[in-house]
């Protein structure tokens, strides 16, 4: 019998982390390829960090910086009500910094395809700066927008080690895919391990091959 | 056509490179910008569209686009320019159409629409995407969209330097009936002299990031001491004549120059007392001391010698002619200077091996 609570929860975190990242990680992303600044290389190595660092020592500083105890976190508690810690939306917080290179660095990489050039062309036929962007910059970087997306969501679905440390395993709140198999597996129950795991192997591979034959089917040259 | 105002002031600091312009021009037409590499041209260009910050006072037709002391920085889009690059930079995700109402939807207007479309040909290419068409189809489909924001001032960068030959010949009557049908005075930033004299009234040379001199184009390619910043055209000048008559047998078209008469070969026909414009390149003019006879060169003209520059590392002098307003140049050998004892204010016979008619009315 597959329980689907996990599942949903799961789609339900990626779709909305999926969707903070691209409202603050398309600025982001815009300010890496344009910028001449020397901040630059310290937001860059910022972004990467969730790449290198062990999950436990992300998922340990969100949790302090989480806990009522904090002053954020307590901040939380006075003005919503609830505790961030072990809650979804403390669950959306953590997947944000986790998930942030695979939404910032392929658009950065798109946005310095696009280059200069079109957008100076743009700005020449009397665009403003946002203009140009909605339409020369992001219909150019179309590609990178849908690997952004798609990675984040899809690395999102398989994180793990934040999400315990930050969410811990409450059912129907925190539960996902990832800690409801970890659940399975400790409790000897592996026919419905298989029945997640195979889920996810196979959503992950599905997602995989639906990037890159996006982008071999429209190859958008910007230049 | 009303002449248009550019009051320019600025520096523009480029890492090394330093632009340095104090200039205002009168602008009707074309002017070319010309110049060695790195002198500045583009970046002068860029300047005035506000795609480069300088600092100082740029003004058009009275209004200021930018004034560091008051602060005031129109910002590129704002500007009423109209910018051609050098690779045309159309938009690849979109068709020739979609490219041209790109414009006219920022414009707000589509009056000029059948009329660009027309003088351009692009009816043609209008649902072809932008990375299918040749590079002569992508610089008219440019220069049409450009001319749709109906800019005050056209800036072109080098807008042909990327297409070969042919596709040049192509285009350039294009360019040519643009610039004159549409009225809109352009700076014209380029290093082919065949599009100066075709396109250009105007000429300003720059070198070193400062401009050294403005006048008419055939006045400044006449100009020995600019040579070293003009160098890529080949030396010679321009010359204003007038069609006396025309020969069809042998193909040869009589002109007068300043009261002399020259014959060049034509097969294209001119109405008599038609005003037109020669080339002749300095390579092509030889210098007798006396009225020559028994030599297949047509034409001998009489002049005085006005200026001899010579260069110690070169067999070559340059000598520049008066014939009484005109000027020809001629490139002797500096053994011939020696040895005919040539100085100013000697009269010589002019003799001209060959001319060419250059097309555009000026």
């Amino acid at each position: 019998m597959l329980d689907w609570g996990p599942i949903l929860l799961t789609a339900k975190l990626a779709a909305v982390t999926t969707l903070v990242l691209l409202v603050l990680g398309v600025p982001m992303a815009w300010w890496l390829a344009t910028t001449r600044s020397r901040l630059k290389p310290f937001l860059e190595a910022f972004t990467a960090l969730p790449l290198v660092l062990p999950p436990t020592v992300l998922g340990f500083y969100l949790l302090i910086l989480l806990s009522p105890a904090s002053t954020f976190g307590g901040f939380w508690v006075d003005v919503i009500g609830t505790t961030l810690t072990f809650s979804f939306i403390g669950l959306v917080i953590a997947s944000v910094f986790y998930s942030l290179p695979f939404m910032v660095q392929p658009l950065q990489t798109a946005f310095e395809a696009v280059g200069r050039g079109p957008m100076e062309a743009a700005a020449s036929l009397g665009a403003t700066r946002l203009d140009a962007f909605f339409t020369v910059a992001v219909p150019l970087s179309l590609r990178g927008f849908v690997s952004a997306c798609v990675l984040t969501f899809a690395h999102t679905v398989g994180e793990f080690g934040v999400v315990l440390m930050v969410g811990g395993n409450i059912p129907g709140r925190t539960q996902v895919i990832s800690i409801a198999i970890y659940e399975h597996v400790e409790t000897l129950r592996y026919a419905e391990a298989h029945m997640l795991s195979a889920g996810l192997l196979v959503f992950s591979f599905a997602v995989l091959l639906l990037v890159y034959s996006i982008n071999r089917r429209f190859p958008i040259h910007a230049g | 056509m009303p002449d248009s105002s550019l009051d320019m002031k600025f520096r523009l600091d480029h890492g090394g490179f330093d632009l340095d312009i104090d200039q205002s021009l009168n602008l009707s037409g074309a002017m070319a910008v010309f110049g060695p590499s790195g002198a500045g041209k583009s970046s002068l260009l860029r300047a005035i569209a506000g795609l480069e910050p300088a600092t100082g006072r740029i003004a058009f037709d009275g209004s200021v686009w930018q004034n560091h002391e008051t602060g005031q920085y129109l910002r590129a889009h704002r500007r009423p320019i109209g910018m051609v690059f050098q690779d045309a930079r159309l938009f690849p995700h979109l068709t020739v159409a979609g490219n041209l109402n790109y414009a006219i939807r920022r414009a707000q207007s589509q009056s000029l629409r059948d009329d660009v479309v027309d003088a351009l040909d692009l009816q043609p290419l209008l649902d072809r995407r932008a990375q299918a068409l040749s590079g002569g189809e992508r610089q008219r489909v440019a220069l049409g969209r450009t001319l749709l924001t109906q800019p005050r001032l056209l800036l072109l960068d080098e807008p042909l330097s990327s297409l070969d030959t042919d596709r040049k010949t192509d285009i350039l009557p294009y360019l040519d009936v643009t610039l004159r049908s549409f009225g809109i005075p352009a700076l014209y930033v380029t290093h082919s002299v065949e599009e100066v004299t075709q396109l250009c009234q105007q000429t300003l040379v720059m070198g070193g990031g400062r401009v050294h001199a403005v006048g008419p184009t055939a006045e400044i390619l006449e100009r020995l001491d600019l040579e070293p910043l003009t160098g890529r055209f080949e030396a010679g000048v321009l010359v204003n004549a007038t069609v006396v008559g025309q020969d069809t047998r042998y193909h040869l078209t009589q002109i007068d120059v300043d009261g002399h008469r020259m014959t060049v070969p034509s097969t294209a026909p001119m109405q008599t007392g038609q005003d037109v414009r020669l080339r002749i390149r300095a390579r092509d003019v030889s210098l007798a001391l006396s009225m020559p006879s028994g030599l297949s060169i047509q034409n001998a003209i009489p002049g005085t010698v006005t200026e001899i520059v010579t260069d110690a590392d070169s067999a070559f002098a340059e000598v520049v002619i008066d014939l009484g307003h005109a000027h020809l140049r001629s490139r002797v050998t500096r053994k011939s200077v020696d040895q005919m004892k040539l100085q100013n204010g000697l009269p010589v016979f002019a003799l001209i091996k060959s001319a060419s008619f250059d097309h555009s009315e000026s």
